[in-house]
């Protein structure tokens, strides 16, 4: 065959078998998709209301929505939400952060020494499913009412769920990108830094959302339980207070705020990226 | 003409006490030539490509190589999360090459394989035929002399094969390239070889041995290559029906 027939036989062949990729969604798909799930919650907020209607349920026990919305708007003029967010908040990240340095070198060395899985495996598996609000008094007693106490707690919860996803993610990379490595000569470090980590990447992003989830929750069991003026004001703090005051708005506007921090960090970080890797890979 | 691959009294088992899954094996591949390997299932062809690219040891024997050699799977094995170019630059990067260098040799590697418009492609956009051009630039990439392709295009459509046929005779060429490929496809392996070897299964073994004196370009639908296939076929069958009574 003639070499300029090859080509282009080879290149309409090309043509015809190329899958075309879906352009960008519609804007207004977006907006009702973010919208969806306002649905869920407008409807549980009425349902609220109702039931406090209905059942005529004392506000000491059940406070009405706007009430909440109340308690949430006073502690933010005494400027109180503002602090006890934004130190949870930042408590969280930079535990969050530490844990990701310590709990990385361990999956991958959990992950790829067989002798190492079988020695520690066991030790981090009870320690994921221990929860870490059982180490809150021990660690009270090592390090007192410090905010090494509140990263201790943080970081036990949050490690063992972040090296495990990373292991498992290893243990999922298909045996034939471990020979490619081989094949294409590839030393040590380049397999560890070029084929196992991204091969491993959806595993151990699984486990940094999983761990992001547990630091939170630790922090939170962790604030409520340690107070002290040294340790300052947290969400679990001001949850706390509301206990004590016997002010139901301001602990059902706290766990509110608990929970809408842990949904932001997930719609606004882990899914983003989360689902980029899946385009990137013809996963999604 | 100096051998590529030199395999002495070659014999492999995966513990002491198997048998033989290959049995004293010896082939002298010289410089340029190509390969085709048949044999029915379970003759070792892939244990033997492995002990050639040096991913396994044999138990005993040995086999010598002019250069280290590049090994291409049936699968096209290219990372989901590079693109095709990335993919290409693998090998390239590995031997420490700059950024530079890595992206204007894949580029032409691309080109060559007549894929020079896919380089940021990601390998889910591409064909299974693409992917596998993806996959010999990608080994040419290695810069080895000797290709072990391990039945690159069993998965394939039968236009995108007689294609890829093309195009691998044409690179073998071009590169000066030493071929050992491994099929089940008797026709295939006329089709591109210069010797055919008929490997029995179970213990691996060299049974026979056919040359090809049929000129390039050659056409998988030629009636001489049909004849040819059709001998090396009963010879394949009878090799497989000595299992029945086993």
């Amino acid at each position: 065959m003639h070499n300029s027939d090859f080509r282009s036989l080879e290149s309409g062949l090309d043509a015809l078998d190329t899958r075309h990729t879906e352009g960008k969604k519609h804007l207004g798909t977006l907006v009702l998709k973010a919208l969806s799930p306002l649905i869920a919650v407008v409807g549980l907020i009425v349902i609220w209301q109702l039931s406090i209607k209905i059942f005529s349920i004392e506000s000491y026990i059940l406070p009405t929505p706007l009430d909440v919305a109340h308690a949430i708007e006073q502690q933010w003029r005494l400027g109180n939400l503002q602090e006890a967010v934004f130190r949870s908040f930042l408590r969280g990240i930079e535990g969050f952060l530490l844990a990701i340095v310590i709990a990385t070198p361990v999956g991958i060395i959990l992950g790829l020494n067989k002798y190492a899985r079988t020695v520690f495996g066991p030790i981090l598996l009870g320690l994921q499913q221990l929860p870490s609000v059982a180490w809150v008094p021990a660690a009270i007693i090592w390090f007192g009412l410090s905010p090494a106490t509140i990263y201790a707690v943080i970081l036990l919860g949050s490690v063992p769920s972040i090296a495990n996803g990373l292991i498992s993610g290893i243990d999922q990379i298909p045996p034939i990108y471990l020979k490619l490595a081989t094949v294409l000569r590839a030393n040590r470090w380049q397999k560890i830094r070029h084929i196992v980590l991204p091969a491993a990447w959806t595993g151990y992003l699984a486990g940094l959302e999983q761990g992001w989830a547990f630091a939170w929750r630790s922090l939170m069991a962790a604030e409520l339980i340690a107070i002290s003026p040294a340790l300052g004001l947290g969400i679990g703090q001001l949850l706390d207070v509301g206990r004590q005051l016997g002010d139901m708005s301001l602990v059902i506007a706290s766990i509110f705020m608990i929970m809408l921090i842990g949904v932001l960090v997930e719609k606004v970080f882990f899914s983003p990226i989360r689902n980029r890797t899946l385009r990137k890979r013809g996963l999604l | 003409m100096s051998s590529a691959v030199q395999i002495d009294s070659v014999f492999k088992r995966f513990s002491n006490n198997e048998s033989w899954v290959l049995e004293d094996l010896n082939l002298e591949v010289k410089q340029g030539e190509f390969i085709s390997l048949v044999g029915a299932s379970g003759c070792g062809k892939s244990t033997l490509l492995n002990l050639i690219a040096g991913l396994d040891k044999s138990s005993q024997g040995r086999i010598e190589v002019s250069s280290q050699p590049t090994l291409m799977f049936q699968e096209s094995a290219l990372l989901p999360w590079l693109s095709a170019g990335k993919n290409v630059e693998l090998p390239i990067l590995f031997k420490g090459a700059n950024k530079a260098d890595r992206e204007a040799r894949a580029k032409e590697l691309l080109a060559s394989v007549n894929l020079e418009s896919s380089y940021n492609k990601r390998p889910h956009e591409l064909s299974g035929g693409m992917k596998q051009r993806v996959a010999i630039a990608r080994a040419l990439a290695q810069d080895s002399n000797i290709l072990l392709m391990d039945e690159p295009f069993a998965a394939l459509d039968a236009i995108t094969r007689d294609l890829l046929h093309e195009e691998i005779i044409r690179i073998w060429q071009e590169n000066n390239l030493t071929v050992i490929f491994v099929t089940h496809n008797v026709r295939e392996a006329v089709r591109l070889g210069q010797r055919v070897l008929l490997m029995s299964s179970r213990p691996g073994r060299f049974v026979k041995e056919w040359h090809v004196d049929i000129q390039e370009p050659r056409r998988i639908d030629s009636p001489e290559i049909a004849i040819m296939a059709r001998e090396i076929t009963d010879d394949l069958r009878s090799e497989i029906r000595r299992h029945a009574d086993a």
